[in-house]
C-alpha cells in the first residue's frame, strides 16, 4: 500500500476541471498523448469496413474504376469534354483521386461525432481525435487507388513528371481542407442533424466548381482569382500537372491563395470545434 | 504536497431541459423557436427551462479512500462522476484531480461487434487511455479474468451477453488508474459476474487506490466503502460513514404514511412503457399505514400501468433493513402458473399485491425496494427505497424478555421441548 502512495506522489500532474468560456486553447499536447488512439481507431475502421464483404479491399479499387468508366462514357465519349489533350479516362481519373479523398474524408468526418456518440458521452479523450482518425481510412483507400492509376498510365504510356514529388503535399492539402470543413460540420451536426442532409448536396456542387470532370483551362481568365478561392482547384490541377504534365492552370500566387484558404479553414475549424466541444457530451 | 486526490469546490452543472428531452434540434425547430421566442419571453420571463442537475457540491477525497455516492434516480450522481471523469464540463465551480482518472461509466464503450475479443481488448484499452505496451503487459491478465481464452479470435458479436460483459469489465478493471470512478456496473450481469466485479473492486481499493463508487446496491456500497456522500436533487446533503449514510438515505423523508405515490420527475424516460403509480403497505384490516404489527400479515402493493404489452414482465419487491441488508426478494410471477399466465402482460392498469405472513418480521424499520424487469432483457424501472415502514413487535414471540432480538426476522417457530432420558 505504501508503494502505491509513493507512486502517486511521483506523478504530480494535477488536472483542473472548471467551466471554460469562449474560445479555448487547442490542447495539442493532449492530442499527442493520445496519438495511439488515432492509430487504433483508424485500424478499426479499416478492419471493420471490409470484414463482411466478399471482395474486401478490392472495393477500394473497384469503386473509382467504375466511376471512371461511367464518366468516361458520358463526358469523354458522348459530351466530348476537352481534356488538355490527355485521354479522358486518364484525365478524369487523375483528377478524381484527390477529389475522392476530399469527398470521402469530408463525409466521414462530418458524421464522425454523431456516430461515435456513445463514446463521446461516456469517456474522456481529446474530441479532435474523432474527426482526425475518421479520415485516415480514406487515405488508405486513396493510396490503394494508385494501383489503378499505375495501370492506366502504363496503358496510355504516360510517365509522371518531376513535379510528382509534390504529390504528398497536395494530398496533405486535400486532407487539411476536408478536415477544416469537417471540424465545422461535425461540431455543427451534434446540434443540427440537418447538416447531414445538406452536406451531400453541397459536396456535389463543390465538385462542379472543382475541375474534376473538366479542365481548369476552360475557365475564363477574369474568373480565375475567384475560381482559385476553392482550395480543391489547386489540388486537382496540381495532380494533373504533376502526373500528366498538363500546363499549370493557376499561377503560383493563386496556388498560394488556395493553400492559405485551406489553412484558414483548418485552423478556424479546430478552434470552433474546441469551443463547441464542452456541449458535445450533453447534446449528442 | 498534501495527500488530496480529489478536491471538488462548489461544483454545479446546469442543463437545458429542452436539450435534455429532445437531445438535438433541427434548424427548422430553431427557426420556429426564434419566431416564437418573443412570446416565450413574455410567458416565461424567468427562463425556467434550465435546471441544475448538480449544485454547490464540495468535498475532498484523500488518496486511498473509497467513497460511495448514493442518491435517488436523478439526484445528480452520474452527473458528478461525468464531471470528474471530464466527460461533461461543469457550469460552475472547480475540481482538482491529482493523478490519472479511470472511469467505468459504462463498460464496453467503443467495443465493435465485428472485431474479435483480442482486437477489442486493444481498441477498448486505447480508448480508455492505455498505452499499447501497457495493454501488452496486462493482456494475459485481462484474458484470464474474463475467461474468454477460447473465444479470443471470435468476433464479439457472437459472444453471449455474459462473456461480453466480462470482457468489457476486465479491460476497464485493468486500467489501474490512481483514481477510479465507477458508475453502477453491477446493474448488469449474472450473480457470478457481480461477485467477480465486487472482488476486483475491493482488490483495487485495498491496493490503496482512490475509488468513487456509485451504486443502488446498498450491500455492495457497504462492502466496498467506508464513507459515503448522499445526493438529493443535485445537492450534497450528507457526508458520513457508510452505515450512517445508508441508514439516512434509506429512511429519511418518509412521512409517507405507508404510501409512496410516484410523481413525474421520479420516473425516468427510459422506464416506458412501464409507469409506476404507487407502492403501499397495508395492515390486515386494509389500512394504509407505515406502522405495521409483527404479529399480523402485512400487505405490500405495487400499482402501475403499462402503455403497451410487455413480454416476461415481473414486478419484484426487495425487503431490506434500514442498514441496507437484504431480507428477501420476491417476484409476482415466481409461481410457475403465474409465470405462464402472464407470459405477456397486456397494456393496462395493474396492482401486484403480496402478503408477508404474520410473525415474520422483527421489530424495526424496513425498506421496500421495487423493480420492474423482463429477465435478461430489460430493467424498466427500479427504486431501491420505494417505501419504508415500522414494525412493532407487540405480542411477538419472546416479548417476556425486553432485550433486543438480533436479526431482521422474528418467526413464531413451533418448538418442542422434550426431556431426553438415556
Amino acid at each position: 500500500m505504501k508503494t502505491a502512495v509513493k507512486e502517486i506522489k511521483k506523478t504530480p500532474d494535477v488536472v483542473i476541471i472548471q467551466p471554460s468560456k469562449g474560445w479555448v486553447s487547442l490542447r495539442l499536447r493532449d492530442l499527442w498523448l493520445y496519438r495511439e488512439l488515432i492509430y487504433f481507431l483508424t485500424w478499426r475502421d479499416l478492419k471493420v469496413r471490409y470484414k463482411q464483404s466478399v471482395l474486401g479491399v478490392f472495393w477500394a479499387v473497384l469503386k473509382p474504376f467504375m466511376n471512371m468508366v461511367v464518366f468516361s462514357i458520358f463526358f469523354g465519349s458522348l459530351a466530348k469534354m476537352p481534356s488538355d489533350g490527355v485521354p479522358y479516362p486518364l484525365f478524369y481519373f487523375v483528377g478524381s483521386l484527390p477529389w475522392a479523398l476530399f469527398g470521402d474524408s469530408l463525409s466521414v468526418a462530418s458524421r464522425s461525432l454523431v456516430s461515435h456518440g456513445n463514446m463521446v458521452s461516456k469517456i474522456f479523450f481529446p474530441r479532435l481525435i474523432i474527426p482526425l482518425s475518421s479520415v485516415m481510412a480514406s487515405v488508405v483507400d486513396f493510396l490503394i487507388s494508385f494501383v489503378i492509376l499505375g495501370g492506366l498510365m502504363i496503358y496510355y504510356k504516360y510517365a509522371p513528371t518531376i513535379y510528382a514529388l509534390w504529390l504528398p503535399l497536395l494530398m496533405l492539402l486535400a486532407l487539411i481542407t476536408s478536415l477544416g470543413v469537417g471540424f465545422w460540420t461535425s461540431a455543427l451536426m451534434v446540434r443540427y442533424r440537418d447538416v447531414g442532409y445538406i452536406l451531400p448536396f453541397v459536396t456535389n456542387l463543390w465538385m462542379f466548381i472543382t475541375p474534376v470532370l473538366y479542365s481548369a483551362s476552360m475557365i475564363p481568365e477574369k474568373w480565375k482569382v475567384l475560381y482559385s478561392l476553392n482550395p480543391m482547384t489547386g489540388v486537382v490541377e496540381g495532380f494533373r500537372e504533376a502526373l500528366l504534365g498538363t500546363p499549370p492552370a493557376l499561377s503560383p500566387l493563386l496556388m498560394g491563395l488556395s493553400v492559405l484558404i485551406s489553412l484558414i479553414m483548418f485552423v478556424s475549424g479546430m478552434f470552433y470545434f474546441r469551443r463547441m466541444e464542452k456541449q458535445f457530451a450533453d447534446m449528442i | 504536497m498534501s495527500n488530496i486526490a480529489v478536491r471538488v469546490e462548489d461544483i454545479g452543472k446546469q442543463y437545458n431541459i429542452f436539450t435534455e428531452n429532445i437531445k438535438y434540434q433541427t434548424l427548422r425547430d430553431k427557426i420556429v423557436e426564434t419566431v416564437k421566442s418573443p412570446l416565450k419571453m413574455l410567458l416565461n420571463p424567468t427562463g425556467s427551462q434550465k435546471f441544475w442537475a448538480l449544485r454547490h457540491v464540495s468535498f475532498e477525497l484523500e488518496h486511498g479512500q473509497v467513497m460511495g455516492v448514493i442518491g435517488k434516480n436523478g439526484a445528480g450522481k452520474s452527473t458528478l462522476l461525468k464531471i470528474l471523469s471530464r466527460v461533461a464540463e461543469p457550469t460552475e465551480g472547480i475540481a482538482e484531480i491529482h493523478g490519472r482518472v479511470g472511469s467505468l461509466l459504462e463498460v464496453g464503450t467503443g467495443f465493435h461487434p465485428e472485431l474479435t475479443g483480442r482486437e477489442n481488448i486493444y481498441l477498448n484499452g486505447a480508448i480508455l487511455g492505455m498505452k499499447r505496451t501497457e495493454i501488452d503487459r496486462k493482456f494475459d491478465e485481462i484474458v484470464a479474468f474474463s475467461e474468454i481464452d477460447k473465444f479470443l479470435d471470435t468476433p464479439v458479436k457472437r459472444y453471449s451477453s455474459g462473456m461480453y460483459m466480462r470482457l468489457a469489465f476486465a479491460v476497464s478493471a485493468h486500467l489501474e488508474p490512481e483514481i477510479l470512478v465507477v458508475d453502477e456496473v453491477l446493474a448488469v450481469g449474472d450473480a457470478e459476474f457481480q461477485r467477480k466485479c465486487l472482488g476486483k473492486m475491493s482488490d483495487v481499493a485495498s491496493e490503496g487506490r482512490t475509488v468513487m463508487f456509485v451504486s443502488h446496491n446498498m450491500s455492495a456500497i457497504q462492502r466496498l466503502t467506508q464513507e459515503c456522500i448522499v445526493l438529493e436533487k443535485g445537492q450534497m446533503i450528507m457526508r458520513a460513514p457508510t452505515a450512517k449514510a445508508v441508514d439516512y438515505y434509506l429512511t429519511h423523508d418518509f412521512e409517507s404514511g405507508g404510501e409512496h405515490k410516484y410523481t413525474k420527475d421520479e420516473i425516468p424516460a427510459n422506464a416506458r412503457p412501464f409507469k409506476p403509480i404507487a407502492v403501499r403497505v397495508k395492515t390486515a384490516k386494509g389500512i394504509t399505514t407505515d406502522n405495521q404489527i409483527s404479529t399480523e400479515p402485512i400487505t405490500v402493493e405495487v400499482e402501475y400501468s403499462l402503455d403497451s404489452n410487455i413480454t416476461g414482465l415481473r414486478i419484484g419487491i426487495y425487503l431490506m433493513t434500514s442498514r441496507g441488508e437484504f431480507v428477501f426478494t420476491s417476484f409476482d410471477t415466481d409461481e410457475p402458473s403465474k409465470f405462464e399466465h402472464y407470459r405477456v402482460r397486456k397494456a393496462g392498469h395493474y396492482v401486484s399485491r403480496c402478503v408477508i405472513p404474520a410473525d415474520t418480521l422483527n421489530e424495526g424499520r424496513f425498506v421496500i425496494g421495487i423493480n420492474a424487469s423482463s429477465y435478461m432483457v430489460k430493467r424498466y424501472f427500479g427504486d431501491e427505497r420505494a417505501l419504508n415502514f415500522n414494525v412493532n413487535s407487540t405480542g411477538a414471540p419472546g416479548m417476556q424478555w425486553v432485550e433486543v432480538r438480533s436479526g431482521p426476522m422474528r418467526p413464531r417457530l413451533d418448538w418442542e421441548i422434550k426431556e431426553v432420558r438415556s
